[in-house]
C-alpha cells in the first residue's frame, strides 16, 4: 500500500491574523506554523493504515524552504520520506497540478488530505486532484476502512452522513473522527532529522487567478450585558434593535 | 453572462442556499438551474421566483442520492449545451467537489467562499472569506470560464421573478462516473439543517450532558433556530457530529448564533464569525466569548435558558 499525504504549512488555530505590505503579505511575526488540522486527521490515519496492512507513507507539502520544519514534523509522526514541491502555492489549481503530477509519477493507491486547508478553506484540492487522475475523490471523510482493493467510508453531508465504498486508487479530503491526532515521540523526532526529503522544481506554472490583496473584517462593536433576571430585556433587544427574531 | 446554477434539493424542495446562489447568478447574467433528484417540477419552477428562467432537471434514478463525479460531469455537460460560461453554486459538502471536478474539467478559474458580488470595473475580481472568516482575499479570475463557490448567508435571497420554465435533462452517463458507490445514506428529516440556518442556539460543555439538550432543543424549537454545539460536546458523542461548529467543524453564518454554556476558544470562534448577531449566555463573567459576543448574559444557563425561552413565547 502505497499512501501520499499531502500537507499544508498553516498558522495555529490560535494565530492573529495581520497583513503587511499595504495588505499583499501575510504577517508571520509571532506566528506559530502547524500542519493543518484536517491534513493531521490525514496523517494519523495513514498511520494507522500502514500498521495494519504494510506500505509506505510520503508526505508532500507544495511550498517554500520555510515549510521544511512542518514537513518534518510529519515525518515524526509517521511518514516514511516526504517531497517539496519547491513553489508558493499561489491557487488551487496551481497546488493540485503538482499534486497530480507527484501522484502520477509515484502511483499511490490512495493520496489522503484534509477536507480543507485551513488558511483558504477553499476544500478543493482533493477533488481537483481526483478530476486530473480521472479517479473517484471523496471528502469529507469522517470513517475509512480498507480490505482488498476496496475502501469503504463514510461522509459527512448535510445534517447527517452516507456510507460509500470505492475501489483504490482514490483521493479523500478527511476529517474527524477518522483518526485521533498523534503526537511525535522522541524516537520519531530522532529518525525524522535523517529521512529523505527531496526537493522538486514545480512541474509547470499554471494559475488561473490573480491575488490582488487581504482586507480584515471590521472590529466588533463592544458587548452589551444585560441581568440575569432580566431576560424580558435581551428579548425586547433582539426584536426592537437586532431585529433578528 | 450565461450562468449555471446548480441546487441541491432537501424534502422535495430547493434549498436556501441554491435560491442564494440563484440570486447570486442572476445580478450577473442569464441563469438556467440544474438540479438532481426527486421534486416536483412546482416546486422546481420556483427557482424563476430567485431569478432563472430554465431549470434543467435530471430526474434518472442513478442521479438521486449526490454521487459527485456523475454530478459534475452532467453540469459540465449542460454548461456545454446551454453555452454557459460560468457554474455558480452555494458553498457545502457536495458544493466543494463540484466546483473544483466542473471548474478542472472547463479549464475555468474557480473562486471559494465568495461573499460579494464580484467588481467587474477591471475584468472580473471576487471578495472571498479566508482564515476561517478572520480575513478576506481580493482575486481576479483570469479565464473567460468559471466556477463561483458563494458562502451560506452571504449574499441573500431576492425573490422578485416569475416562475420558471423546466426542461428534464439526461445526462451522457459513464461508469467513471460511478465508480464511487453511495449504499447507504442517513439524514435527519424535518430539522432545519445547521449551515443553512438563520438562527442558531449552541450548546458547549457548560450543559454537563447531553441529558441536558432539552432546554437548548426547547429554545431552539420556539425560535425556529438549529442546534449546534462545539467540539468536545461533539467528541463525546452528546451530540451528533454534523452539529459541531468551529474552525474544525461547519462555519456557521446565521443573523444569530445564541451560545450557551460555550467558553468561546478561539477554534470555535472561527466557525461563528460570521454571525451578524452573537447572544452569549455563561456563568463565568471571564469567558472570552464575551468579547465577540454583541449581548451577553452572566448566569447559570438551567436558570436563564428556560426563562429566556418563556419570555419569547411570551411576544410570540
Ligand atoms: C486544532 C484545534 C481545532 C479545534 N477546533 C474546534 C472547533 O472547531 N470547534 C470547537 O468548539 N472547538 C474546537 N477546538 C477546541 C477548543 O479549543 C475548545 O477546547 C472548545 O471549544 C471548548 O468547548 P466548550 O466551550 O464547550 O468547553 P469549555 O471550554 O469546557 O467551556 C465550558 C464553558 O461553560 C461555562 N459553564 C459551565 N457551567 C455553566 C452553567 N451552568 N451555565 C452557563 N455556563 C456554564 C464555563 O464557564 C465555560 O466557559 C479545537 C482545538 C484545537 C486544538
Ligand atoms: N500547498 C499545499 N501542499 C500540499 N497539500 C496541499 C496544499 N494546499 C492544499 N493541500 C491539500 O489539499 C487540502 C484541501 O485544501 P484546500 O482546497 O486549499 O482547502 C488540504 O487539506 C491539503 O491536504
Amino acid at each position: 500500500m502505497k499512501i501520499l499525504v499531502c500537507i499544508t504549512h498553516v498558522p495555529d488555530t490560535t494565530s492573529r491574523i495581520a497583513f503587511t505590505e499595504d495588505d499583499t503579505q501575510f504577517d508571520k511575526t509571532g506566528v506559530q506554523f502547524i500542519i493543518g488540522p484536517y491534513d493531521d486527521y490525514a496523517l494519523a490515519r495513514a498511520v494507522e493504515l500502514k500498521e495494519q496492512l504494510g506500505g509506505t507513507i510520503t508526505a508532500l507539502n507544495v511550498g517554500e524552504a520555510e515549510t521544511e520544519p512542518t514537513i518534518r514534523k510529519a515525518l515524526a509522526i509517521g511518514a516514511d520520506d516526504a517531497i517539496r514541491v519547491n513553489a508558493i502555492p499561489t491557487d488551487s489549481f496551481f497546488v493540485a497540478n503538482e499534486i497530480a503530477t507527484i501522484a502520477k509519477e509515484g502511483q499511490y493507491d490512495l493520496i489522503l488530505m484534509g477536507r480543507e486547508s485551513i488558511d483558504f478553506n477553499s476544500g478543493v484540492v482533493h477533488s481537483m486532484v481526483g478530476e486530473i487522475l480521472g479517479i473517484p475523490s471523496i471528502s469529507p471523510v469522517m470513517t475509512l476502512d480498507i480490505e482488498d482493493a476496496t475502501a469503504k467510508m463514510t461522509r459527512e453531508i448535510e445534517g447527517g452522513k452516507e456510507s460509500i465504498q470505492a475501489e483504490l486508487p482514490l483521493v479523500l479530503g478527511c476529517q474527524e473522527p477518522i483518526a485521533e491526532w498523534k503526537i511525535p515521540n522522541m524516537r520519531g523526532i530522532m529518525t525524522a532529522r535523517t529521512k529523505p526529503l527531496e526537493v522538486k522544481e514545480p512541474s509547470a506554472n499554471t494559475t488561473k487567478t490573480e491575488f490582488k490583496n487581504y482586507e480584515l473584517p471590521p472590529e466588533k462593536g463592544a458587548v452589551k450585558m444585560i441581568d440575569a433576571d432580566n431576560v424580558s430585556e435581551l428579548v425586547d433587544l433582539l426584536k426592537n434593535e437586532a431585529k433578528v427574531i | 453572462m450565461s450562468i449555471l446554477v446548480f441546487i441541491e434539493i432537501t424534502e422535495g424542495t430547493i434549498k436556501k442556499s441554491s435560491l442564494e446562489a440563484i440570486s447570486y447568478g442572476a445580478q450577473l447574467g442569464d441563469v438556467t438551474a440544474i438540479a438532481f433528484g426527486e421534486i416536483s417540477v412546482e416546486e422546481l419552477a420556483k427557482a424563476g421566483l430567485s431569478g432563472a428562467s430554465k431549470v434543467l432537471h435530471v430526474s434518472d434514478e442513478k442521479y438521486h442520492l449526490g454521487n459527485v463525479q456523475a454530478y459534475s460531469s452532467a453540469i459540465s455537460e449542460a454548461m456545454e449545451s446551454i453555452g454557459a460560461d460560468t457554474l455558480v453554486l452555494s458553498k457545502s459538502s457536495l458544493g466543494d467537489p463540484i466546483s473544483a471536478r466542473v471548474a478542472i474539467k472547463q479549464g475555468a478559474s474557480l473562486a471559494s467562499n465568495v461573499i460579494e458580488l464580484p467588481d467587474t470595473s477591471d475584468g472580473f475580481t471576487v471578495k472571498t472569506s479566508i482564515y476561517t472568516g478572520k480575513a478576506f482575499a481580493i482575486t481576479k479570475l483570469t479565464e473567460d470560464k468559471k466556477v463561483i463557490s458563494i458562502k451560506k448567508n452571504a449574499i441573500g435571497i431576492k425573490e422578485d421573478g416569475n416562475a420558471a420554465t423546466v426542461e428534464s435533462f439526461t445526462p451522457s452517463s459513464t461508469d467513471t462516473d460511478f465508480k464511487a458507490k453511495i449504499t447507504s445514506q442517513n439524514k435527519t428529516t424535518g430539522e432545519i439543517l445547521l449551515p443553512e440556518a438563520d438562527l442558531v442556539v449552541s450548546g458547549g460543555r457548560g450543559l454537563k450532558g447531553p441529558e441536558n439538550w432539552g432546554m437548548i432543543e426547547e429554545l431552539a424549537t420556539t425560535l425556529g433556530a438549529a442546534t449546534g454545539c462545539s467540539k468536545p460536546v461533539s467528541d463525546m458523542d452528546w451530540r451528533p457530529h454534523h452539529e459541531h461548529v468551529g474552525q474544525t467543524g461547519i462555519k456557521v453564518a446565521p443573523s444569530l448564533y445564541i451560545a450557551v454554556g460555550i467558553s468561546g476558544a478561539i477554534q470555535h470562534l472561527a466557525g461563528v464569525n460570521s454571525s451578524k448577531y452573537i447572544v452569549v449566555v455563561n456563568k463565568d463573567p471571564e469567558a472570552p466569548f464575551f468579547k465577540a459576543a454583541d449581548y451577553g448574559i452572566v448566569g447559570d444557563a438551567f436558570e436563564v435558558i428556560p426563562k429566556l425561552t418563556e419570555a419569547i413565547k411570551a411576544i410570540s
